[in-house]
């Protein structure tokens, strides 16, 4: 019995900063990292590995070789297996053609119970890959997931984080959950852990691979296009009150009347 | 070699000027014996490289596609949130932005509203713009759950064939649309920021904030329909009600097994100190670590009370324990955008900004004259948050 856990390699971006001059992403030392709702979905999926008795951890990754150091972290936290996915004809995807994918690979893999994703990501901030997979595999989900309450190889129990609190949601398995921050700490990896990780061979899967219909991945598979990329104007300059707490409480109320009484 | 790549170089036309290199947001061209190369393993196909291109030298290649005929395709829909039988206000400003989209495309506004007793909301839809309301009534469809909604809203795009469909990037709207964009092969772009109409090919021009919203990034869906997005709170302005509209009510059924969830909803639960949804307040006051300790948040919840706006917090304060993570605004938080937010001792972390950088107006108030925060800020007061606070928390009771 399998726990799938799909994870994406994404530039740390407190780094990603603008070059005022050329206008576009500075990268040069941005180190990548696991996206930060995916170190979620992987500690929930070991938290729910030691519940169910012969459950395996296998971690998947869509994305350029260089994945392969996400992949290897996952592997160092505990993950047991380990797969990427890479081929340049996977270029130009959406989440269309990604959830496609990654649903394809899944099939591969097979003997699921539960697969686990973070939110979204923090690069492209979308929240349909998750979602997306759960259609093409025709099995149930639930997003935002913050709590499991019950679990065995046939159902969960959940809370699912809403705008106002929580919804309690019973889903049969297999299931994609996707999780928020609120769900777990994430362990660190231990030492045992990092090395077997080091010396793990991480197998690559390319579109041969996993027999999918080519005119579903990479660009063809895509119905969205990119056709312009910009960076925002940037902010007016603002205004600096200054003076006694009394007299610039007063200002800024002048200011902020409006919009409050408005 | 035949070459089947996504984009290329065409190696004849480029003279290594070394534009693409420095325009790629994804670094992944480099300069290869004077001529580009593209690493494709790190392109998204955005295409930023062929619109600087003065040579024409890259080039994106689809396979070719019979030009469908989406002629029949007419009308923009707004899926109507609801929750405990009230419409959600981001429907209206889905509808604000609706009307303004089929005016320009000379097609009609349609409403979708799904739920149990709620024929009476309808209405509400036409005054708000809405020339005609497609209503699923059913105890079965009393709150949201995925895979009921899911079949419902595919159903109706089947037989009535929209040429557009927005929907809020709320946790339902996010859930549900991710779903129907896969069963019926559509293109979705999520959590859009602007949207518009291509005065030529009559194309929804889709604009959402990425990475943060450091890159902006404007999208379409030219060979599939419906053409789908998810909208930003807060983005829009809601149409205004006119209770003189016309509009057409037209109720659907379907057989139960449309009906059917192999999940299950046993409880709604609402958390007393997320009354005021952060993602929908108009007005947000915020503290950060500046506040110092925990029973100190009642500072800002006085302020927020006597301007009816909602509590936010830095991921800081939360992870201190001082308020629950409901409230965080950034990055592993909630995006907010509201006419007023707040922010007090709190030094802003790209993280914060990333979550609230777009609200019309920032206040900022902090001790440390350097901290990031009023880069952002329309105002900022440099000075004690405990004594600032206080004192406009009076001329606003």
């Amino acid at each position: 019995m399998k726990i799938i856990v799909l994870i994406k390699q994404v530039p740390e971006t407190t780094d990603v900063r603008i070059d005022p001059e050329t206008n576009t992403l500075i990268r040069e030392g941005v180190d990548s990292i696991i996206n930060p709702f995916d170190m979620y979905a992987i500690e929930e999926a070991l938290r729910v590995k030691e519940r169910l008795e012969g459950a395996k951890v296998v971690v998947i990754s869509m994305g350029p070789p260089q994945a392969v150091d996400a992949l290897k972290e996952a592997l160092s936290m505990g993950c047991d297996e380990a797969v990427l996915l890479s081929d340049r004809k996977f270029a130009g995807s959406d989440t269309w053609a990604t959830s496609y994918t990654l649903a394809q690979a899944i099939k591969k893999i097979g003997d699921y119970r539960l697969i686990f994703c973070g939110k979204q990501a923090s690069d492209g901030d979308t929240a349909q890959v998750g979602p997306g997979v759960s259609t093409h595999l025709d099995i149930p989900q639930v997003t935002y997931v913050k709590h499991i309450e019950q679990i065995d190889t046939h159902a969960a129990k959940v809370e699912r984080m809403t705008e106002e609190g929580y919804d309690i949601i019973e889903t049969p398995l297999p299931a994609v959950l996707t999780v928020v921050k609120e769900i777990n700490e994430p362990r660190l990896p231990s030492l045992k852990g990092k090395m077997r990780a080091k010396k793990a061979e991480i197998p690559v899967w390319g579109a041969g691979d996993i027999s999918c219909d080519e005119d579903k991945i990479g660009l063809d598979g895509s119905p969205t296009r990119v056709v312009k990329i910009f960076t925002p104007p940037p902010r007016e300059g603002g205004r600096i009150l200054t003076g006694e707490p009394d007299e610039v409480a007063k200002e800024l109320a002048g200011l902020i009347k409006d919009i409050v009484t408005g | 070699m035949a070459n089947n790549d996504a984009i290329r170089v065409l190696n004849d036309k480029c003279t290594g000027c070394t534009l693409c290199v420095k325009v790629c947001p994804f670094g992944a061209i480099t300069m290869e014996e004077k001529k580009a190369v593209i690493n494709l393993m790190k392109c998204t196909v955005c295409g930023a490289c062929v619109e600087i291109c003065k040579f024409k030298a890259i080039v994106i290649q689809k396979k070719d596609e019979e030009k469908i005929d989406f002629s029949h395709h007419k009308d923009v829909w707004v899926f109507s949130e609801q929750k405990k039988g009230q419409v959600q206000s981001i429907s209206f400003e889905l509808l604000g932005k609706g009307r303004e989209l089929a005016d320009k495309l000379g097609a009609r506004l349609c409403a979708v509203l799904l739920g149990d007793k709620i024929e009476d909301k309808a209405k509400d839809l036409i005054a708000r713009g809405a020339d005609k309301v497609y209503l699923v009534n059913s105890p079965k469809l009393h709150v949201y759950q995925d895979e009921p909604y899911t079949k419902v809203l595919v159903e109706l795009i089947k037989k009535y064939k929209p040429e557009v469909v927005l929907c809020g990037a709320t946790v339902i709207g996010r859930s549900l649309i991710s779903r129907v964009a896969v069963k019926i092969g559509a293109g979705l772009t999520a959590d859009c920021t602007g949207l518009d109409i291509d005065p030529d090919e009559k194309l929804l021009l889709q604009t959402r904030p990425a990475f943060g919203g450091n890159i902006m990034a404007t999208i379409i869906s030219p060979n599939t329909r419906p053409q789908m997005a998810t909208v930003r709170h807060k983005v829009m302005a809601e149409a205004e009600p006119d209770a003189k509209r016309k509009g057409v009510i037209i109720k659907e059924e379907f057989p139960e097994d449309v009906y059917t969830s192999r999940s299950i909803l046993i409880d709604v639960v609402e958390e007393i100190e997320a009354t005021i949804n952060i993602a929908e307040a108009d007005i947000i006051v915020s503290g950060g670590r500046g506040l110092r300790e925990k029973e100190n948040f009642d500072i800002i919840r006085e302020l927020a009370l006597a301007l009816n706006g909602a509590v936010g917090a830095s991921r800081s304060a939360v992870d201190a324990d001082w308020i629950p993570y409901s409230h965080q605004v950034g990055q592993t938080g909630k995006t907010v955008c509201p006419k007023l937010y707040i922010a007090c001792g709190i030094s802003g972390q790209i993280q914060h900004l990333i979550g609230m950088k777009s609200s019309d107006v920032i206040v900022a108030i902090n001790k440390d004259p350097d901290a990031p925060i009023f880069s952002v800020a329309t105002y900022g007061i440099v000075g004690d948050l405990f004594k600032v606070v206080p004192k406009l928390t009076q001329y606003f009771k």
